[in-house]
């Protein structure tokens, strides 16, 4: 299992190499100087004399190695918007407002659908089941921006429970952090909730079809020990390994989700650098969000092997 | 007129008398059906947009954020322009971006899972090496990257999602190829001195066709989705093309006065992906394919 596991995290550390790289060299190539976005209307000479001083008059692999270096120290340079500040800085301000974004939408979405694929699965073919699944369908067709609206105009406008927009850090107290944030939740959640509800039911539906389930019914335990104590466990193998696949999905959701609702995280970030040409703050969003992305990949494919022993043999 | 055989019984009475066509199946089933009516209104009002529309999706007017009537059906934005007007106008955009990427993918795509598949060795290792990178992130992000990377505009949204969309078609053809190739057929094909590429284009290809047109309709929809939250975060065609991304992106600060901008633009994108998903449902039972990817 050690050796499964190093290989995966030297598979991960492979993956975020090249995606560095790619990332690197793509806002190279492509037209579109750095500088020329940087210098608006400067003289010829200055913008050499900048050129010097930034290194871009070294060739491509060199430039590479260095800035390389510099990424490893955690050094992805400024912005070359208004203060200049450290992109670093940008990020680390703003991830944990993606990651609390998306660590609630992944809590809600599961309380939602485990028991919804559950009950769906259990009276299969009534009408409660029938209301899962279209609720599910809905929920997979439905933008996620659009429900992210559609929830300020009912709860903000029209309810005026929760606020529409913003963010609190949660050391403000437990209430402002959730009630700026559930509606953000729930809009980057549907989705991932809906996959979710649908891969349990199916799951939970192989599952009550093997021998063990009857094995089980047939020594007279009670329906409730037989579906959580001997179904429930081994239904929720595969809907892991959704989960960890769908994960994606709910975090580029949040990522999305982010502009509806003003929050200032990393998908912000991204985003108003593609607008305002901030070359080195594109860079450094997409290397952190990417880095979320292959970190949780890796988690689940570790989580996958400690939960189904059946892995290990391989 | 029917044969009669004292073994068989009567032949022609046991044939059915004609197949029944996959449209007329595809009638039968509800959800398919309100799909096709769906979509078959969307196309002409996309079509004929210009005549359709009740006005000038960009003329404005000193009625500003009126609620829908008789006279603006979906009401009218902070500018005064009718609403319906622009979202019959964006369809244009959502279908031609929606399909025009699902082509290109398509076609790319197939192109790769076809070749890797068949040639093995390096061009299967370099192809699947970066259709192994690009599946580690969802496809809208890539398109996000992309759009990063290109700049916003028709064309370079198209590339983007184009690109973005790539890898699930590679990765399906390749995998159907592998068993395709293995087939006699394939054998007999190369037996009688086709070249690799007949083989590929008159043997694989006709035999791998049912998952791809199945993957190529859920993506249409996945890509028009794609181009809605493009548009919507501003990344989008052009701010002066009337898209429903950016009608919902122009309406964000008004929702909490004018609840009509925030709920019809996503009314269109949310039928339209529905009414998409259900015939891509149908034509998998159709087509009998087995599940090819879930996850948008």
């Amino acid at each position: 299992m050690t050796g499964y596991i190093l290989r995966r995290i030297f598979g991960a550390v492979i993956v975020m190499w090249a995606v560095a790289t790619l990332v690197f060299f793509m806002l190279r190539i492509l037209p579109g100087d750095p500088l020329a976005a940087m210098l608006f209307e400067a003289d010829p000479s200055a913008a050499e004399e900048l050129r010097i001083k930034f290194g871009l008059d070294q060739p491509m692999i060199v430039q590479y190695w260095k800035w390389f270096v510099l990424l490893l120290q955690g050094d992805m340079g400024n912005s070359i918007y208004g203060s200049r500040i450290p992109v670093s800085q940008i990020l680390i301000e703003a991830a944990p407002r993606t990651i609390s974004l998306a660590f609630l939408a992944f809590c809600v979405s599961i309380v939602i659908a485990i028991p919804a694929g559950l009950i769906s699965a259990l009276r299969r073919g009534r009408p409660i089941d029938h209301g899962v699944t279209f609720i599910a369908f809905l929920g997979l067709s439905m933008p996620d921006f659009w429900l992210g609206i559609l929830l300020i105009i009912l709860f903000a406008a029209k309810l005026g429970w929760l606020p529409a927009i913003g963010y609190e850090p949660l050391s403000a107290g437990f209430w402002p952090w959730f009630s700026h944030l559930i509606l953000p939740a729930t809009a980057a959640g549907t989705a991932f909730s809906a996959i979710i509800a649908r891969m349990v039911r199916s799951s939970m539906l192989e599952v009550l079809k093997t021998d063990y389930v009857l094995v089980a019914r047939a020594k007279g335990l009670s329906p409730w020990r037989v579906v959580m104590g001997h179904a429930f466990p081994n239904a929720l193998i595969p809907v892991i390994t959704v989960m960890g696949i769908a994960f994606g999905l709910l975090m580029a959701s949040a990522v999305v989700v982010e502009t509806v609702f003003a929050i200032k995280g990393l998908g912000r970030i991204l985003i108003e650098g593609i607008l305002n040409r901030d070359y080195p703050v594109v860079q450094g969003a997409i290397l952190v969000v990417s880095f979320i992305f292959v970190f949780v990949n890796l988690l689940v494919d570790v989580l996958y092997v400690i939960i189904d022993p059946r892995i290990r043999v391989d | 007129m029917s044969v009669v055989d004292p073994i068989a019984g009567t032949i022609a009475d046991d044939l059915p008398a004609r197949p029944p066509s996959a449209l007329r199946i595809m009638m039968r089933d509800r959800r398919a059906f309100f799909g096709l009516v769906y979509l078959g209104i969307l196309l002409t009002a996309a079509v004929f947009a210009p005549w359709i529309a009740p006005y000038d999706p960009n003329a404005m007017d000193y009625m500003m954020l009126e609620a829908p009537s008789w006279s603006h059906p979906l009401g009218v934005d902070d500018l005064g322009r009718d609403l319906l007007s622009r979202i019959i106008h964006g369809a244009r955009v959502s279908i031609f971006v929606g399909v025009s990427t699902v082509a290109i993918a398509g076609v790319l795509g197939v192109m790769m899972g076809i070749s890797a598949a068949f040639y093995r060795g390096w061009i299967d290792t370099v192809i699947m090496r970066y259709i192994d990178l690009q599946w580690a992130f969802p496809n809208i992000l890539i398109a996000v990257y992309l759009v990063a990377t290109f700049g916003t505009g028709l064309l370079n949204v198209i590339v983007a999602i184009s690109l973005a969309y790539l890898d699930d078609f590679a990765r399906v053809t390749r995998g159907m190829t592998l068993t395709v190739k293995e087939e006699q057929y394939v054998a007999a094909a190369r037996a009688i001195g086709c070249s690799d590429w007949r083989i590929m284009a008159r043997h694989i290809l006709p035999n791998i066709t049912a998952p791809v047109i199945v993957l190529a309709t859920v993506s249409v929809s996945n890509a028009i989705l794609a181009e809605a939250v493009l548009s919507f975060l501003g990344l989008g065609v052009s701010s002066d093309t009337p898209t429903w991304g950016l009608i919902l992106a122009e309406a964000r600060s008004f929702i909490t006065r004018a609840w009509w901008l925030g709920v019809f633009p996503g009314l269109a994108i949310m039928l339209t992906v529905l009414s998409i998903n259900f015939l891509g449902d149908s034509l998998r039972d159709l087509l009998d394919v087995r599940e090819t990817r879930d996850i948008p």
